[in-house]
């Protein structure tokens, strides 16, 4: 996030794009309902009905993988109208005027034949967006998970820009991010192409920086995304791999060709607090303690990095993931000896900038917010205030481009997945918790009770949906949240995996990540069991 | 009877709320929300208010474990550790540094991603270190 949670407060207008956010980041949504209270206008963009949109001045269903037509739709309206920040494009921005030839195409008539979104309320959008003194746009993984997201991120920074909402307190471009510490894993290193807190492997200084500091020779060649290793094992060239915390079996799409891969490894380490999917065909499984079990800080979706503490002694003979990474390092040679989590914090601030002002001593109970770079600072409570990291703040000329499957004849419905507000990713966590599990024990497919009735399903009848990737047999739930010709699965149930039917091949160049929010299926009901006699 | 309140962030979501794990005799018993914390102001969603369960669930793994023959069997952290050790180090000598690849966790604390990652460039000698952020 630009800005910050209690920033979104101070909000004028607040424009949700691709976030379930009641369900996914509750305790964000109270802030946009108090935002509300205080005056605050509310747009929802979203294929489904989310229970944001009840609560919102425009609530739009737009087309499943429509959102840079969106964007640009609204974007040509504020321009026609001249409700855009000129005083801020001129002194903060450059690329304008190659951007909004861009948009001159992106005609109202044309975007609402491309999103299906009423003209009438594109025009409200764009007004309400464009003429609010400070406003706030939150997106989460429904701009992201498409082969255009991007794209998808570029246009929401356009809008943010064009209306001068970027540097401003109650502005911003607000990604939502779903992991506890996605962003601490990020701001660590945790990528293929980047060091700690995003310095380059491929710059020269820096690895001349991490060498000195790690007392080792470092490779200068950027490495593989979790998206190109799975076809990397299946060529012969990645052959073992070590998994800490997470659950690809259920989380990577195209189920099938990941089950080939995983079986191609001669050697995986699964390192989690469960017997998880892929833990199951691990060679070593490695039992890590959990969070109340060690110490250590967080970082949150608005870079606030926080301290928890070791409430109890680690389960039985489980260690913290910190003291195995630390004894397999040793084992392999290169000893790493820690006494306890806050040397190493002293070790990665004093190698990374935004995070050069913090240390365990003055995180306290609030935490510090990067960039943070020394121990006089502060902490930032939003970004870009004067300039952006590069200077002027750059548009992007964009054009739709349609998702890359589309129903056809023999897949004539859309299929999007997501999440749903009682569990959490691939359930390993929540499903185990007796007062979630109740909530929600089985998976589900959203259908809409017009398809319902065109094929004679009732609530809780067995569907299959099939894709070209598999199939997949999973209970019926009727509602209007979805429209007709759209299914919507939600990601935590491995008994119903939705990843059996999304595609490994359809994913950002750029950023790789996989289109889960679109793939075309076909469904009918399933037939019966044959009887046993 | 010992009860205390020990300060952490909820694990779910990229929100960051603040609660407090209270323990009984060194067993949590609840969780419960921080009056003061600057993200969440002393309250928590269902996930939330639920932390505790799975850190309490009967089916947490207990010790390391290594297949044999098809079978998972209970083994010393030395054991595991060294057999992991080696394995790595046969196959970085066989295919090279870039044929291993970690997967870092965006549920680990940014201590231990700092330090995974550092396992992979320094030791293996690979940057393909990737996590799930995309997923």
């Amino acid at each position: 996030m630009t800005n910050s949670i209690h920033g979104i407060e101070k909000s004028n207008c607040i424009f949700v794009i691709g976030s379930n956010t009641t369900a996914n980041h509750p305790l964000i949504s109270r802030r946009i309902m108090r935002a509300k209270e205080k005056g605050a206008r509310l747009i929802v963009a979203d294929p489904r009905g989310i229970q944001l949109s009840r609560f919102a001045d425009v609530a739009i269903r737009h087309r499943l993988g429509s959102d840079t037509a969106l964007l640009n739709g609204m974007m040509h309206i504020i321009i026609e109208n001249g409700w855009q920040s000129s005083a801020y494009i001129r002194e903060r921005t450059e690329g304008y005027e190659e951007f909004a030839a861009s948009v001159k195409m992106a005609t109202p008539e044309f975007t609402a034949d491309a999103t299906g979104v009423d003209v009438e309320d594109l025009y409200q959008m764009a007004r309400l967006y464009g003429t609010s003194k400070a406003a706030s746009l939150l997106y989460a993984m429904g701009i992201t998970q498409h082969t255009t997201g991007v794209d998808n991120v570029k246009s929401c920074c356009n809008l943010a820009m064009l209306c001068g909402n970027v540097g401003i307190p109650g502005g911003g471009v607000n990604p939502l991010r779903g992991q506890n510490n996605v962003q601490g894993a990020c701001d660590m290193g945790g990528l293929p192409n980047v060091f700690t807190g995003y310095q380059p492997v491929a710059d020269e200084k820096m690895r001349e920086k991490f060498s000195k500091a790690w007392n080792c020779t470092l490779s200068n060649i950027p490495g593989q995304t979790i998206t190109d290793m799975i076809p990397a094992i299946l060529d012969g060239k990645l052959k073992a791999l070590y998994v800490i915390g997470e659950n690809p079996k259920l989380s990577d799409p195209d189920w099938n060709h990941l089950n080939r891969a995983l079986k191609e490894l001669k050697f995986l380490v699964v390192q989690d607090l469960f017997l998880s999917e892929t833990a199951q065909v691990a060679d070593v499984v490695f039992a890590a303690s959990s969070l109340a079990e060690k110490e250590g800080t967080f970082t949150n979706t608005e870079r606030r990095c926080m301290k928890f503490e070791q409430a109890v002694e680690p389960l039985a003979n489980t260690l913290p993931d910190w003291k195995i990474l630390s004894q397999l390092s040793t084992a392999m040679g290169y000893p790493m000896h820690y006494a306890n989590p806050s040397e190493i914090f002293d070790e990665l601030a004093a190698l990374t900038p935004s995070y050069g002002g913090m240390s365990y001593a003055r995180l306290g109970l609030d935490g510090l917010q990067w960039p943070c770079p020394d121990a006089a600072h502060p902490g930032t409570v939003y970004m870009h205030k004067e300039s952006f990291s590069r200077g002027k703040g750059k548009f992007h000329a964009i054009s739709y481009q349609p998702p890359a499957e589309k129903p056809d004849e023999t897949y004539p419905y859309f299929l999007t997945t997501g999440r749903m507000f009682a569990h959490f990713h691939t359930g390993t966590m929540t499903r185990t918790s007796p007062h979630l599990d109740i909530e929600q024990r089985d998976g589900y497919v959203e259908i809409n009770p017009e398809d319902a009735a065109a094929l004679q399903v009732k609530e809780g009848d067995m569907l299959t949906i099939i894709s070209r990737r598999g199939e997949l047999d999973v209970p019926a739930r009727l509602t209007s949240v979805v429209n007709p010709g759209t299914l919507f699965l939600p990601i935590h149930f491995g008994e119903s995996a939705a990843n059996i039917l999304t595609s490994s091949e359809a994913f950002d160049p750029l950023a790789k990540i996989p289109e889960y929010k679109v793939s075309a299926v076909n469904v009918y009901k399933s037939k019966p069991p044959p009887e046993r006699v | 009877m010992k009860c205390t309140f020990v300060p952490s962030v909820c694990s779910y979501c990229g929100t960051g709320c603040g609660l407090l794990f209270e323990t009984i005799d060194g067993r949590i018993n609840s969780t419960i929300p921080m009056k003061t914390h600057p993200v969440s102001q002393g309250k928590l969603c269902i996930k939330g208010w639920n932390l505790h369960e799975h850190i309490n669930s009967p089916m947490r793994l207990k010790q390391p474990m290594v297949k044999t023959f098809g079978r998972f069997i209970n083994a010393s952290w030395e054991e595991a550790i060294q057999i992991t050790a080696d394995r790595f180090k046969e196959i970085i000598v066989e295919h090279g540094p870039d044929s291993v690849g970690v997967l870092v966790s965006a549920k680990m604390s940014n201590e231990e991603n700092y330090l995974a990652q550092k396992l992979a460039r320094a030791v293996f000698g690979t940057n393909n270190v990737d996590h799930c952020a995309r997923l």
